[in-house]
């Protein structure tokens, strides 16, 4: 690249690649840095559910919206652009279905359903039966449902890596395996470059996009920013025919589980198929720091509901287990936006277990704020000194 | 070689000796295929023979994904060929 | 907590139980296979009960249990927990159980490699280590006009099996240099000697069966249409590239092909022992990195049984030590794990695989045989996505992420990419054996007991 960068934008994970993608959509020109390889952080180590169903009304239902209807015309834009085998991306608007399997958990379900169509999202009350129609091999204790048409489902890696290969197209660089170190400021105390392991790269602005690990990024860079990691895991099945699990299921549980502040174990089913023939079985939240190691009684914490949604899949081989660690802050919603504290440095993390699908959303909102366009929703809710996270970070 | 055992493989009887795996069963009976895979239909028997591949899966008592090298042929046992995915009866 | 688990009844499990037992210790062995002995002591299957074999028997007081296979492990407090199922392979009604221990002996063995090339996915071709296990254990011949190919010694047990099951074999082809060759280290050669009578007696039968040994020769086509019905042979170059115009068709209808073996390190990568390229790496106490966890037989290296037995007797009183017993210091058996190590690495240096192997592949070659990723394929999801480790390369590529699990496509694709390190990527499997969602589901999820203390 001629000259040095416009922006840099630290890790190439979806959100960083979102960003990467937007920014140079918008005639910035990037750099991406990542310590591993591209999507080797919680992108690849997550699903690919891209919902609107499990949020309830507030803003990050409304950017779970604006996610969703920017997706498939984002990837279609990069099939024009690059390709239909470098923009693969596995997208499959396939629609979700929220099982309860209790009364009281019916009735939550429907009033939960209705708050969110005040917010205009398609959710459809449907019975038992049909539920069973749509699902065949769902468990006949079903006693109530809501279908989502508009949940939908992708690869990550592929959405992240094609992100970045149309960054690349367009004279963007990607230089994975090299490290942020911080960053180098002028005289004002305005980002000057991003220094890195492999030296400094100048630039005007840095983009903090390390996921779980945009706190120690935004230390070493020089400010406090309270992003967590929360282990998550999910089973893999052996392939299983088509049609075996159509839609993406959760129980009705999902919901209470999301914006928990417990430590403990928790667990909400969600089964998806995917392209391949697998089924994956998601998932847990722990608090448990960075540990990876596997736990075999969150594993059947998981087994088990899967199976009492789906009774058919009790005789089915799981053969791996995989995690990672969704980036939260205390207050659970994403952080994007400028750092007032530091000129320069911005901030795209923070979306917990909805990375995936509020990445399109966040990419948009970010070149936005950069550009100095109209802004595709509110950012406020979104700062990074709102009051939720300054507390935090002070105390 | 004292007592043999009956098993069914794709419904037809046969004896087999105790400490048979299935993969063996099959092999004896001169097949050397008895799998499809999901993509595109290829034939697949034994590759590794220590259960390590995943090549040679049957479908044992309706339970698909066995490894036939590894299995030990029961009396009774109903065996069948596995064509690419199969969900368990 | 005080037993000592063993987990594999090879030479290197056995022998580490028979030491451990013999300094006082617990001990139980749990073993995937029905009786014990792993690949090396495969035994007839079919003879029915039979009479006490010195080979592959345990003292008294060692328990063994068969037909289990450990399919997670995880840290409690003071060691490790294993999780079971013990049943006929792959049931979903096996019975669960977990055992804790202060002290693990890893002895899992390890796998043939095989290395692609067309039509290897056809019926009839086999890995060796298929040939020899259905004729050691089925008294089952693969083929009638059986070709074998590879790399390495072992390829001479193999075809004296084949000769013993009935089989014609219609040539023996070493990619490398001829075994009989061995002399660049003759003293590393030498310190294997026992072995080297084993395999002379091998070559001897060869000879009189006038199966013929060409080295510098392999496999690089399978032909058939529904299973193999010929083979094309070639000659090699140093680097193992396909010498142009020694291209030969040979009527076949088996092929078996060993190219070196692959550590089953699924536990110990679990169990966060540290790894030097691709096998456990330990102490001269067969420790590995992470405490009451030890390693013994091809997992940490390929050796053989005799070194495989050797370090299995070190480890097993090492870890007899650690539950509070005092062995006698295992001198013998040291020195023979020094003598056998020499002996091992003359035998990685006389049988390397070469990098030529990559140029036998059309471009819709299967590289991994589970999800039907072709080279070609491989090569442009890599190249077109920068995929540059190993969990982006699977997601991307698909390689890996079938029921195998990367265990026979794992060091292939990374050496197809040109970064033999991304195999360790694909050596990480927490489950390490398939289990069924129910039998997850049903497992006890409070804290686990000692099963495996139970009445034998
Ligand atoms: C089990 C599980 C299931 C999930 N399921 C879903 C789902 O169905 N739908 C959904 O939308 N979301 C899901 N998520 C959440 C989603 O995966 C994450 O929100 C998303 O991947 C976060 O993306 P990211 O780009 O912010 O972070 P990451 O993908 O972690 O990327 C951050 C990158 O930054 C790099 N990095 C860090 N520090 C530095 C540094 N100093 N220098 C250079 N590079 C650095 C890292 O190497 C990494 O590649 C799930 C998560 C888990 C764990
Ligand atoms: C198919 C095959 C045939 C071979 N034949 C010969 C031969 O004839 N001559 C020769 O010199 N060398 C042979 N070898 C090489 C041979 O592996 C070694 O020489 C020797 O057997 C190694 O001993 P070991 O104890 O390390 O492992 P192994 O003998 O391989 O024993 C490992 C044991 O661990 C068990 N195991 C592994 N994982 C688990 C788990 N998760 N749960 C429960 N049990 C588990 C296995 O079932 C096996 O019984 C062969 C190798 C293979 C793969
Ligand atoms: S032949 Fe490989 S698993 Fe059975």
């Amino acid at each position: 690249m001629p000259g040095s960068p416009d922006v840099v934008v630290v890790g190439a994970g979806v959100v960083g690649a979102a960003c990467a993608e937007a920014l140079s959509a918008a005639g910035r020109r990037v750099v991406v840095v990542d310590r591993g390889a591209p999507a080797s952080g919680t992108t690849g180590a997550g699903e690919g559910n891209v919902l609107v169903s499990d949020k309830e009304p507030g803003p990050e239902l409304r950017l779970a919206q604006v996610s969703r209807e920017l997706w498939p015309d984002l990837l279609a834009g990069l099939r024009e652009e690059i390709g239909p085998s470098a923009a693969e991306a596995e997208w499959d608007p396939k629609g979700g279905l929220v099982a309860a399997l209790g009364d009281a958990d019916a009735e939550a379900l429907a009033a939960f359903a209705a708050t969110q169509r005040d917010q205009g999202v398609r959710a459809e009350d449907i019975t038992p039966r049909r539920a069973r129609e749509l699902e065949p091999h769902l468990t006949p204790r079903v006693s109530g449902a809501v279908l989502y048409p508009d949940d939908a489902q992708l690869q990550p890696v592929l959405a992240a890596t094609a992100l970045l290969a149309a960054v690349r197209a367009r004279g963007g660089e990607v230089r994975a395996h090299t490290a942020a170190l911080g960053v180098r400021r002028d005289r004002s105390g305005a980002v000057a470059a991003l220094a890195t392991s492999a030296g400094d790269i100048p630039c005007g602005a840095v983009v903090n996009a390390c996921g779980p690990w945009s706190g120690a990024f935004a230390e070493a860079a020089g400010v406090a920013l309270d992003i967590r990691p929360r282990r998550g895991v999910v089973l893999v099945t052996a392939p299983l025919p088509p049609g075996t699990v159509r839609r993406k299921v959760y129980d009705a549980d999902y919901v209470g589980a999301v914006g928990s502040d417990d430590a403990d174990l928790q667990t909400s089913t969600v089964v998806e198929s995917t392209a391949a023939g697998t089924v994956l079985i998601g998932s847990s939240r722990e608090r448990v720091g960075f540990d990876d190691t596997m736990r075999v009684h969150v594993l059947r914490a998981i087994a088990r509901k899967a199976a009492a949604l789906f009774p058919v899949l009790e005789r089915v081989p799981v053969m791996r287990a995989y995690g990672g660690f969704r980036p939260y802050a205390p207050d659970h919603l994403p952080v994007i936006g400028p750092d007032p504290r530091l000129p320069g440095l911005w901030h795209a993390t923070g979306h917990e277990g909805a990375g995936i699908g509020l990445a399109a959303g966040t990419a948009r909102l970010l070149a936005d704020l950069v550009t100095g366009a109209d802004p595709v929703l509110d950012p406020a809710p979104f700062r990074v000194d709102r009051p939720a996270l300054l507390a935090e970070a002070t105390a | 070689m004292s007592e043999r055992l009956t098993a069914r493989i794709d419904g037809r009887e046969v004896a087999v000796t105790p400490g048979e795996t299935v993969a063996a069963v099959l092999l004896r009976q001169g097949r050397r295929s008895w799998r499809t895979t999901r993509g595109a239909g290829r034939p697949r028997g034994v590759f590794c023979g220590i259960g390590v591949c995943f090549d040679c899966l049957v479908v044992v008592n309706g339970v698909p994904d066995v490894r036939a090298c590894r299995r030990r042929v029961a009396e009774g046992d109903d065996i069948r060929v596995q064509h690419g995915a199969e969900l368990p009866r | 907590m005080n037993r000592i688990a063993v987990i594999g009844a090879g030479p290197a499990g056995l022998a580490a139980a028979r030491s451990a037992a013999a300094a006082g210790a617990d001990v139980c062995v749990i073993d995937a296979e029905p009786a014990p002995g792993g690949q090396y002591l495969r035994r007839d299957a079919l003879a029915g009960a039979r009479a006490h074999d010195p080979a592959t028997a345990l003292p008294p007081g060692v328990e063994h249990r068969p037909d289990t296979v450990v399919w997670a492990i995880e840290p409690v407090p003071g060691g490790h927990r294993l999780h079971l199922r013990t049943g006929p392979a792959d049931d979903p009604g096996r019975t669960g159980a977990t055992v804790d221990t202060r002290a693990l002996v890893l002895a899992t063995g390890a796998h043939d490699r095989a290395l692609p090339f067309p039509g290897w996915d056809l019926p009839g071709v086999f890995t060796a280590g298929a040939a020899q296990a259905l004729a050691k254990a089925q008294r089952l011949a693969v083929g009638e006009r059986v070709l074998l190919a590879g790399t390495g010694p072992f390829l001479l047990p193999v075809a004296r099996s084949l000769l013993d099951a009935g089989a014609r074999i219609t040539a023996v082809l070493e990619a490398g240099e001829p075994v009989t060759g061995w002399l660049r280290d003759p003293a590393g050669v030498l310190a294997g000697s026992g072995k080297l009578g084993e395999l002379a007696g091998h070559l001897a039968a060869l000879a009189r069966h006038r199966v013929p040994y060409r080295p510098r020769t392999t496999v690089v086509a399978a032909h058939g249409r529904d299973a193999v019905e010929a083979a094309t042979t070639v000659r090699l170059d140093r680097d193992w590239n396909p010498v142009p115009g020694t291209e030969r068709r040979v009527e076949a209808d088996a092929v078996c092909v060993g190219f070196g073996f692959t550590p089953q390190t699924e536990l110990a990568v679990a169990a966060g022992c540290a790894m030097a390229e691709g096998f456990v790496r330990v102490d001269a106490a067969q420790a590995t990195s992470v405490p009451g966890v030890f390693a013994a037989g091809e997992l940490t290296g390929i050796g053989g049984a005799a070194l495989s037995a050797a370090e299995g007797e070190v480890a097993g009183a090492a870890a007899a030590r650690l539950v509070g017993r005092d062995p006698r210091p295992p001198l013998a058996a040291l020195r023979r794990v020094r003598r056998g190590r020499r002996f091992a690495a003359a035998l990685a240096a006389a049988h390397p695989v070469r990098p030529g192997w990559t140029t036998w592949l059309a471009e819709d070659t299967l590289v991994c045989r589970c999800e039907e990723v072709g080279a070609g394929e491989l090569r442009a999801a890599a190249r077109e996505r920068a995929a540059s480790a190993a969990r982006p390369l699977k997601l991307v590529t698909r390689a890996g992420l079938g029921p195998c699990q990367g265990r026979v496509c794992g060091r292939n694709v990374a050496e197809l990419l040109g970064d033999p390190r991304l195999a360790d990527g694909f050596a990480r499997r927490p489950i390490a054996a398939p289990v069924r969602l129910g039998e997850l589901a049903a497992g006890n999820t409070a804290d686990g007991t000692n099963t495996c203390a139970g009445p034998r």
